[in-house]
């Protein structure tokens, strides 16, 4: 095991956020694909809808990018066919967990956030390591940009410390177009500092009414 | 260090040739190094559909072993597959190919296999293959037009792929893809397409040692494949920086 080779791995860059506020959830992803000092197109969807109310953002490599993303998605039909009725979230949440573990000895080398609404319509995001620790949050990010990141949305959105009993609710209290001016900003930020983020940011909004998309262009320098 | 004794053989069949812990026989070693290698492949679309051109050598390590290697292939009736890399896996790759393409024709159902599944299934391939550390050295360029839909994609060693209006693998992600960034259109004529490829194929063949001036171009319409004849491109070598190279940057002695 410990003969196995680097070069089955490739870190093809990105960054990923999702927020979750009381009756939404942003998911956020660039859409640059690069390695090295190259990019290999500058229009990749990093953003995998899973069922009707839970969205998986993934950067790190894109093989086992969309090899997760194919296995989840293949199980997800099967749990359609034996449940007639859509996954949710949190349940897709343990799914992700057990399907990155189950390759802890040879990880898919991805960094996931898994964004959407609880059965509740509450926002929810859980955030991943590679193999497969996860936790429910307020909000997250994840990828090459996620250093950048993560303390600017501490810094605006402040969740309550995990430490008080009885524990908070870790929703933030932005409102949806709030919370998606934030997403655009740091994104924009990142994009100046972090070589692997740019060229175009994919927003996602999970709310009541369904799923929405846009985009905005990124710096692409 | 059974491995160890084993260098004798090894050197014997590929001069240099070092058996480590990672490449404990000769066979192992085939996993981490490539024999005969092609160089760039390159790829656009166009108003009519895809163009895909690549030259015909094939290095040996740094000898320029073959020289009428065809790298670009009809798949299917809508499909058109270039490669860089392992020439030998490449044809295996192709042997696999005529394989599923012969099984899908079996069903005689009038269905046939589109560039969207012929990418799929490469990338299936080359990705099981890294998962079992035992790549199939290429990256590879799929082409082609099915229902009216022009596709471009491509496929690395361990499984890396997407979709773009052009591509270039190797040496032409670097040198070729800048120029097609600025030039590309949508809705590009052939002639220009050409044009465009070749002034892209000339800058490698200056540039990247392991190009030669013997050259396929491959085209695919909704009307089928057409891959040219071999064709030498003419070149200009009176560039002053190719006169005298080393021009303000001489040695103190």
């Amino acid at each position: 095991m410990a003969l196995r080779g680097d070069w089955v791995y490739e870190n093809n860059g990105g960054t990923c956020v999702a927020i979750a506020g009381l009756d939404y959830c942003v998911v956020a992803a660039d859409t640059r694909l690069s390695v090295g000092y190259s990019i290999h197109t500058r229009d990749y969807s990093k953003i995998c809808k899973l069922a009707d109310k839970c969205v998986l953002a993934s950067s790190g490599f894109q093989g086992d990018m969309k090899a997760l993303q194919k296995n989840l998605a293949a199980k997800h039909l099967i749990y359609q066919h034996q449940h007639n009725k859509q996954m949710s979230c949190p349940a897709m949440a343990r799914l992700l967990s057990n399907t990155l573990y189950y390759k802890r000895f040879f990880p898919y080398y991805t960094f996931n956030i898994l964004g959407g609404l609880d059965s509740e319509g509450k926002g929810c995001v859980y955030t991943y390591d590679a193999v497969g620790s996860y936790e429910r949050v307020g909000y997250s990010c994840q990828g090459t940009g996620g250093a950048l990141i993560m303390p600017v949305l501490d810094n605006q959105l402040k969740s309550p410390s995990p430490l008080l009993l009885p524990t908070r609710d870790a929703v933030t209290p932005l409102s949806e177009s709030e919370a998606v001016d934030l997403v655009k900003d740091v994104f924009a930020s990142a994009t100046e500092r972090d070589i692997y983020t740019g060229d175009k940011l994919e927003i996602i909004v999970v709310n009541a009414a369904g799923i929405r998309q846009e985009f905005l262009d990124l710096r692409k320098d | 260090m059974e491995w160890a004794k084993d260098n004798i053989r090894a050197n014997a069949i590929a001069p240099g040739l070092i058996l480590t812990p990672l490449a404990k026989t000769v066979s192992d070693f085939h996993r981490w190094n490539p024999y005969v290698t092609g160089t760039s492949v390159l790829g656009l679309k166009y108003k009519d559909g895809i163009i895909l051109a690549a030259d015909m050598g094939g290095s040996y390590g740094s000898t320029l072993r073959y020289k009428s290697v065809e790298r670009l292939k009809p798949i299917g009736k809508h499909t058109i597959l270039g490669a860089s890399g392992e020439i030998s896996d490449f044809q295996e790759i192709l042997r696999y190919l005529d394989e599923l393409i012969i099984y899908d024709l079996m069903w005689d159902d009038g269905n046939s296999l589109g560039p969207k599944e012929v990418h799929s299934y490469l990338n299936r391939v080359m990705y099981n293959r890294r998962n079992k550390f035992n790549p199939l050295w290429n990256s590879l360029v799929v082409g082609g037009v099915k229902n009216g839909q022009k596709y471009l994609g491509m496929v690395g060693m361990i499984g890396t792929h997407y979709e773009d209006n052009h591509v270039a693998t190797g040496f032409g992600n670097h040198l070729a893809r800048p120029i097609m960034r600025a030039e590309w259109h949508e809705d590009m004529s052939f002639e220009d397409a050409v044009k465009l490829l070749e002034k892209c194929l000339l800058v490698l063949l200056y540039r990247d040692r392991s190009a030669i001036n013997k050259f396929q171009i491959a085209k695919i319409t909704k009307d089928g494949v057409t891959i040219s004849e071999p064709y030498a491109l003419k070149t200009f070598w009176g560039f002053s920086a190719f006169q005298n190279p080393s021009k303000g940057a001489e040695g103190s002695w």
